[in-house]
């Protein structure tokens, strides 16, 4: 068993920290498909990258109930390391959780199993955390929406293959949905609910 | 020539030493301490900590020195203060039931199980200004008897024995209680977010609410069942030694209405209940609470809103008084962007207004000629 | 005494997730007022704490952060809330708006186009656009909800037939993203049209009534108008005094008790820009000198 004291570390300035990966979070969905990098340097628990213990570490806190998927609950670690550094309640019902922590991005739940927020308040809805392959190479997703001037394009390594597919759900739903953040390594990317797949490449 | 206007910052140093140089007031007379305005004012002490929801006599003191005797700027200050404190948890409810009474009136029954306590009170006085107290005099040494060892049941603890007033709702001890500080606020609320917003609502404001029930506006057919003074002790369930610790005793007053009954088809008529809480000693506040309290129960019983002390949105919006004071204040602010925006559209209204006029007055002076 | 100890800009951490948070939902969702649980702040509710805590919980040691009031860096309020931040985060401040990174403002969008870093947040008394045609708040909630705003339009063509205009003239509603109707906050409604397809992210903090808003870059905002009567901007039309601008939105200042009056640029930097660069005004034939202080 783990104890307390083998947990890998949290971040050690929290403050600036916290900061500074909540830039990096709020320019990505400010300006989806544009890649930001987190440069604050923490502990990573088994099985999360760096970039997503940055978020847990600057997001994450009492108020905040958490759903890991089987790869995250799997890691012993990652479920104490969250509960030790931010408090956050694991919770196993994915349909009421603030942040979705998803590792093993081919076994993404459907969309509809996330909270999508109410008509009233569409902002009680779940906030998915995606680690995937790679944010910098692969397929090219051309992006439109708010936060986008005309479109952008994202090149990215990852699963599930029909992610996009899956996201236009958000379209008709509106003002409810689901955001999304990517994550690889230190890379971090958003697709909030507004944006929309323009085309898709090679 | 005009120069746009600079120096503000010297301006606003300037203001403040000016504003320490008359709180301190004529030099020659003696400072007030945070002990006597603690010991010889110390109901507003008390609604200091009431509506700054932080019991601390000393700071509550402090507040309202610097506040120069303001009450809603103290209470201002000590919020500011309260919302960097980190939270530890909550503590347990406290028991009222177990106070050491120093008051406690009941205007339901002649006599009670206790006995009535009149205690400090300014009832009964006669309101003549006292000059000994202008020339400082030591007063005479307080009554004393011995304690008596006879238990205060709550009045409405006996009539709820008899099943005559409704039961006090009972939550699960599990389920947290909401704080309005710490989450926003959403319509309709449940009643533990009400009572902690009344608990913190202007005095003033709940009085005029109050007193407006009464005057016919949303009646709820009040009676003081009891009012009890005192201190009781707080305890906080410490998750690491398994048990509750005892962090010491605050002094509240309590208020409990008894109110119309209602009763339907299916249930037997009883009393309704109405609940102020509050520090220290806030007869009034808690009179006043209590009242609005129960009017803002009107949903819950199916009563019809018609007042607005039943308006739960109108009464909790509008009953925060560092809320309402700085909005109203905010007006000192320059607006004058906007002014010029609003005088740009009323000058081209009132052209266009004349030029109609104009139009139409000029066929009737070539009549009239 | 319980002696007070503040953190790095005032805020408890605690604090400033929640508000970060509310700030990410609110850019995922353009216009909709998010709820966040405000705190009471060391100034008072409708002197801008909303701002205050929005700029608080992004603020970070590399900012640069320029505060203006009406448009002007040396309002008595703007100041007291640069040195709040200056005092609390240890942040660089400005008044030249090209430099900032994080502008608070109240009533104001600066005249010289916002870029792609910057992040101007805005201090809001009254978040709700319905407010004055629907007080409460359960209804306001399901008009958005339902994205219901024929009582807008109704309220405004209202002002039509009264006044043959849309008498409104500040706090001018515009709908965005095509969805929600929103409050711009007491800017003049000359500033609207920046709003819209603007490169820099924008953020709303209304503290008092509890709500965080956003419209993110390079969003469509549009005001609210009819076919036959278009959304106009208003400025005084004359040059600006000092400096000549005849783009810029004016403040008049009143010289005399006969009736005199001057129109100069609300926006002090954008102003003193335009001096520094050799343009003149009427009434400024002389290179622009700062009052010396004291």
């Amino acid at each position: 068993m783990t104890t307390v004291a083998e947990l890998p570390a949290g971040f050690a300035d929290k403050v600036l920290s916290a900061q500074a990966t909540f830039r990096s979070v709020m320019d990505a969905m400010a300006r989806p498909g544009s890649v930001q990098r987190v440069t604050a340097g923490s502990g990573v628990p088994g099985a999360m990258m760096r970039g997503a213990a940055a978020i847990a570490l600057t997001l994450f806190d009492h108020d905040t109930p958490v759903w890991l998927d089987p790869l995250m609950s799997g890691t012993p670690d990652v479920g104490k390391w969250l509960k030790f550094h931010t408090g956050a309640p694991v919770i196993a019902d994915s349909s009421i959780c603030s942040f979705a922590l998803v590792g093993d991005a081919r076994a993404l739940p459907a969309l509809d199993r996330f909270a999508l927020g109410s008509n009233e308040y569409p902002d009680r809805s779940t906030t998915v955390i995606l680690q995937v392959e790679s944010l910098t190479q692969g397929t090219a997703f051309e992006l439109r929406g708010p936060g986008i001037d005309g479109t952008a394009v994202l090149r990215a390594t990852l699963q599930p293959a029909d992610l996009f597919d899956r996201l236009a759900v958000n379209a008709s739903l509106f003002p409810r949905g689901i955001d999304l953040v990517l994550v690889a390594d230190d890379a971090v990317v958003a697709i909030p609910r507004t944006t929309r797949l323009a085309a898709k490449g090679d | 020539m005009y120069v746009a206007v600079k120096g503000g910052e010297r301006a606003i140093e300037n203001a403040h030493r000016l504003l320490a140089h008359e709180r301190r007031g004529d030099c020659d007379v003696p400072e007030l301490s945070l002990a006597q305005i603690s010991g010889q004012l110390s109901l507003g002490v008390d609604r200091i900590m009431t509506e700054g929801s932080l019991y601390d006599r000393e700071l509550a003191a402090l507040a309202l020195k610097q506040a120069r005797g303001d009450m809603i700027e103290a209470i201002f200050l000590i919020r500011a203060f309260r919302a960097t404190l980190p939270r530890f948890g909550a503590t347990e409810p406290v028991d009222t039931g177990q106070m050491r009474v120093r008051r406690r009136i009941s205007s339901t029954f002649k006599d009670i199980p206790g006995g009535q306590i009149l205690g400090p009170t300014f009832d009964y006085t006669h309101r003549l200004l006292d000059p000994r107290l202008a020339e400082g005099s030591e007063p005479e040494a307080p009554a004393t008897a011995e304690a008596s060892a006879a238990t205060m049941p709550r009045v409405t603890d006996i009539l709820g024995r008899d099943g005559l007033i409704e039961p006090s709702p009972q939550v699960d001890a599990d389920s947290a209680v909401g704080d309005l500080t710490r989450e926003p606020l959403s319509f309709p609320a449940d009643r533990d977010l009400r009572l902690q917003n009344l608990a913190r609502a202007d005095e003033g404001f709940l009085l005029a609410l109050g007193y407006s029930t009464q005057r016919g506006y949303g009646r709820s057919h009040p009676f003081a069942g009891e009012i009890r003074l005192g201190e009781v002790e707080v305890e906080f369930m410490a998750e690491d030694v398994g048990f509750a610790v005892p962090l010491g005793a605050v002094t509240l007053t309590e208020c409990q209405m008894v109110n119309q009954f209602k009763g339907s088809a299916t249930e037997a008529p009883c009393f309704t209940r109405g609940y102020g809480l509050a520090f220290g000693q806030s007869e009034r506040k808690t009179m006043s609470m209590a009242l609005v309290d129960r009017s803002l129960r009107a949903r819950e019983l199916g009563e019809e809103i018609i007042a607005p002390a039943q308006d739960e949105e109108f009464v909790m919006s509008h009953s925060d008084n560092v809320q309402a004071t700085g909005f109203v204040e905010h007006l000192k602010l320059p607006h004058y962007v906007d002014f010029q925006s609003e005088l740009g559209l009323l000058r081209k209204l009132r052209k266009e207004f004349s030029e109609a006029a104009t139009d139409t007055a000029a066929p009737m002076q070539e009549a009239a000629e | 005494m319980n002696a007070p100890v503040y953190n790095f800009a005032y805020l408890d951490e605690q604090t400033k997730r929640m508000i970060r948070r509310a700030i990410l939902k609110a850019i995922a969702i353009p216009g909709y007022q998010v709820p966040f649980a405000s705190r009471e702040m060391p100034m008072p509710y409708g002197w801008g704490t909303g701002g205050v805590q929005v700029t608080a919980a992004i603020l970070g040691p590399a900012d640069v952060l320029k505060v203006i009031d009406q448009g002007s860096d040396d309002t008595t309020n703007a100041i007291s809330i640069r040195k709040f931040f200056a005092r609390t985060a240890g942040v660089a401040t400005t008044t030249a708006t090209a430099d900032a990174t994080v502008i608070q403002t109240r009533h104001r969008i600066p005249e010289a186009p916002l870029h792609g870093g910057q992040v101007l947040v805005y201090q809001v008394p009254i978040p709700e656009p319905l407010r004055f045609l629907e007080p409460r708040e359960t209804e306001t909630r399901r008009m958005h909800a339902l994205g219901e705003y024929g009582l807008m339009h109704v309220k405004l063509y209202e002002d039509i037939a009264r006044f043959g205009h849309i008498a409104t003239s500040y706090a001018y509603p515009v709908k965005v993203n095509a969805r929600y109707v929103m409050d711009p906050s007491p800017t003049p409604k000359f500033d609207n049209p920046k709003m819209d397809n603007c490169p820099a992210l924008q953020l709303f903090g209304a503290g008092r009534e509890k709500r965080i808003y956003a419209i993110p870059p390079y969003t469509s905002v549009v005001s609210l108008d009819f076919e036959d009567h278009p959304f106009t901007r208003y400025r005084f039309d004359a040059p600006c005094a000092l400096c000549g601008a005849d783009d810029s939105y004016l403040d008049e200042i009143v010289t005399d008790d006969q009736g005199s009056r001057m129109f100069v640029c609300s926006d002090t930097d954008y102003c003193e820009n335009r001096q520094a660069q050799g343009h003149r005004g009427s009434e400024s034939a002389a290179p622009h000198k700062e009052r010396p202080h004291g």
